[in-house]
């Protein structure tokens, strides 16, 4: 009746019996009672309401930067170092930009923490991953608002 | 006790043989792991004849009690009460004792496997022990200052209706451990603690809430919850997990806000 799928193995000693018994298969960072407690912080409940509010600001801000960029007016054949000097001559873009580059990078960024976290499996992996995510991150906000704010039009 | 049991149900096959015109042949696949024999698990195949209208918990019983003996499995109650035998059956968290034969497609073989994302034992036999320390650590039980009153603690039928969907619970793990977030990091507490926790945060009787969602807050808690309503799919009960978890991060907002 019973029929193995898969051979069984012939070997004259068994690798393992009663006595020593194969080690079982542990699924990664199983809670047990020495689990530390929570930090007891809001990290987490801001994390993920930041991610609900710059969300729904971010559609409006990326859809009307994509349909100024590339469909209005001629689309992406006009931009140049001219069109973008025009544009960061009025505050109003400059902040628009600003506040698009912040809210984009603090987005992903939150949102690749959220995945390092959950599939990253050892600590070091984790540790490591995310110390490359927040200096990238760091380094991008702090490029791009320096551009926005020190960008010379008459630089040649 | 138990050879009455054995006795009225190897009749009872014997009956339903006699008449052989409704059974069916279908091929259970089970995942076998024995760590006195081998480090890996596999897959062994069962082929016979069986009512489709039996549950997939009949086709284990005869597995073990006719054919190999040495299949082990967890059931107590086999009606979908205690909650012992989750397994996962063709690809999905249910219940042994809930799931009916002609219900899965008898005529591809049916898959049975321990559920996910905890220790394997012994065949479908999981190490339930995290499980029920994410249970234990969001303190399950009713929490209350002040005297005894000197007879029940009253409550409106509202009050009651407020948190009776998670009052449904059986702790058989079907949505732990179909939770990908859980498969990934056993820290995380997981669809049923929260539903533990749920069913006091909302209770009106109880004065504990606000150490529960302290606990549920951290790092581990509702906020690693992706609503990917496996939970929600797996429950036996019909339960609203996610809807559930949703209203624990909702009252952790509207108390911060």
């Amino acid at each position: 009746m019973a029929t193995d799928t898969t051979p069984a193995i012939n070997d004259a000693v068994p690798a393992y019996d009663v006595e020593h018994p194969a080690p079982l298969i542990e699924p990664p960072r199983a809670r047990t009672s020495k689990t530390p407690k929570g930090s007891r912080t809001n990290f987490e409940l801001y994390g993920w309401l930041f991610m609900r509010l710059s969300g729904i600001v971010l559609t409006v801000l990326v859809l009307g930067h994509l349909l100024i960029q590339l469909v209005i007016d001629g689309g992406v054949s006009r931009l140049g170092f001219a069109f973008v000097a025009g544009r960061w001559a009025s505050p109003f873009w400059q902040a628009w930009d600003l506040v698009m580059l912040w809210l984009a990078m603090l987005h992903g960024a939150n949102g690749l923490r959220t995945i390092i976290n959950d599939y990253a499996e050892r600590d070091q992996t984790r540790f490591w991953l995310k110390t490359v995510l927040y200096c990238a991150t760091v380094w991008t906000i702090l490029l791009g608002t320096l551009v926005i704010f020190t960008f010379d039009p008459n630089i040649r | 006790m138990s050879s009455a049991t054995l006795e009225k149900n190897s009749s009872a096959l014997a009956d339903a043989e006699s008449s052989a015109a409704h059974l069916v042949t279908v091929t259970f696949r089970i995942r076998r792991f024995n760590p006195e024999i081998s480090d890996q698990a596999i897959w062994e195949d069962f082929q016979f004849q069986i009512d489709p209208k039996e549950r997939v918990l009949d086709a284990l019983h005869k597995i073990k009690w006719d054919l190999d003996g040495t299949l082990t499995f967890r059931r107590s109650c086999a009606h979908g009460i205690c909650g012992s035998d989750a397994m996962r059956i063709n690809g999905r968290n249910r219940l042994a004792c809930k799931t009916l034969i002609k219900d899965i497609n008898p005529h591809k073989p049916i898959t049975v496997e321990p559920i996910k994302g905890l220790t394997v034992l012994k065949d479908l036999v999981v190490d339930m022990e995290p499980f029920f320390q994410a249970y234990r650590d969001v303190m399950p039980f009713l929490i209350t200052t002040g005297n005894e009153p000197t007879r029940e603690r009253q409550q409106s039928a509202e009050d009651r209706k407020r948190f009776d969907d998670t009052t449904k619970c059986i702790l058989c793990a079907a949505c732990t451990s179909s939770c990908p977030v859980f498969w990934n990091d056993g820290q995380y507490f997981g669809p049923a603690a929260i539903v533990g926790a749920h069913r006091f945060i909302f209770d009106s009787r109880d004065e504990g809430g606000e150490q529960r969602l302290e606990i549920l807050n951290d790092r581990d808690g509702v906020w690693r919850c992706r609503t990917t309503f496996n939970c929600t799919e797996a429950c036996p009960r019909g339960i609203e997990i996610t809807k559930a978890i949703q209203e624990v991060k909702r009252a952790l907002i509207t108390r911060r806000f």
